[in-house]
């Protein structure tokens, strides 16, 4: 299991701020996780729509879409950040 | 002589902070600083639109993130001391929202510290805000600036 965080508009899309899912051996990179999460239904979906939008972290570390996520106990999924 | 790893100050927090206390915590036992710069972010009202901001952030990343620029400005820049505070939770235009402290020998150094800081921090530490209206309404998230992409560029020149 992969303990998926959410946050900000992503996090209310989806409707939950945090779940552990079994993820099939067919996602690799972060975008195909972000692929695969717009199959489990119409609010993955909207949060999910606009892929470049969606920052990922793998164990609390910035990766781009095209890097492996083999082996993550943690996976935030956010919007672009605008702290400061 | 040898010499001493200088780690960042890093804290993210709900309360809000005393410039005077960490300029005074900073420079403490540090004769050979020369030049502090502070800079402070504060919540504004957007013309008297907002009424307050929420700011979420990723526990334990925001902390991660903000440590890593940190050490990578006081590596660059040589500084004396890196403090960042970060708040979240709900703030209202006025208060404050995040402080930098670079302590350097000279002010160039400390200028370029804090500045440093702020770009990398504003698009890459894991926070969000989202508007509340003065109209009562939960309003949008803050879309992230393509000027604060832009601001990064100078830095890798």
């Amino acid at each position: 299991m992969t303990r998926l965080i959410y946050f900000a508009w992503v996090r209310e899309r989806i409707g939950k701020g945090e779940e552990d899912i079994a993820l099939p051996a067919s996602v690799v990179t972060a975008r195909d996780l972000i692929d695969h999460l717009k199959t489990l239904g119409e609010e993955y979906e909207t949060a999910l729509q606009f892929p470049e939008a969606i920052r990922v972290a793998v164990n609390m570390e910035h990766v781009d879409h095209d890097e492996p996520i083999a082996g993550a106990r943690e996976i935030g999924l956010f919007p672009p950040m605008t702290g400061g | 002589m040898t010499a001493v790893t200088i780690a960042p100050t890093v804290r993210v927090q709900r309360d809000d902070f005393d410039l005077q206390r960490e300029i005074d915590l900073i420079s403490k036992g540090k004769p050979g600083i020369g030049a502090v710069v502070t800079f402070t972010g504060l919540c504004r009202d957007e013309g008297g639109r907002l009424e307050a901001l929420e700011l979420e952030h990723y526990p334990g990343m925001a902390e991660a993130e903000i440590e890593r620029i940190g050490a990578q400005a006081i590596a660059r820049f040589s500084l004396c001391g890196l403090t960042a505070i970060h708040r979240y939770g709900r703030i209202a235009p006025g208060e404050n929202i995040v402080l930098v402290i670079a302590a350097a020998s000279h002010r160039q150094a400390a200028f370029d510290g804090a500045s440093f800081v702020m770009d990398y921090l504003k698009t890459a530490a894991p926070f969000w805000k989202k508007e509340h209206g003065a109209d009562g309404k939960a309003g949008d998230w803050v879309s992230a600036k393509d000027a604060d992409d832009a601001a990064l560029r100078k830095w890798t020149r």
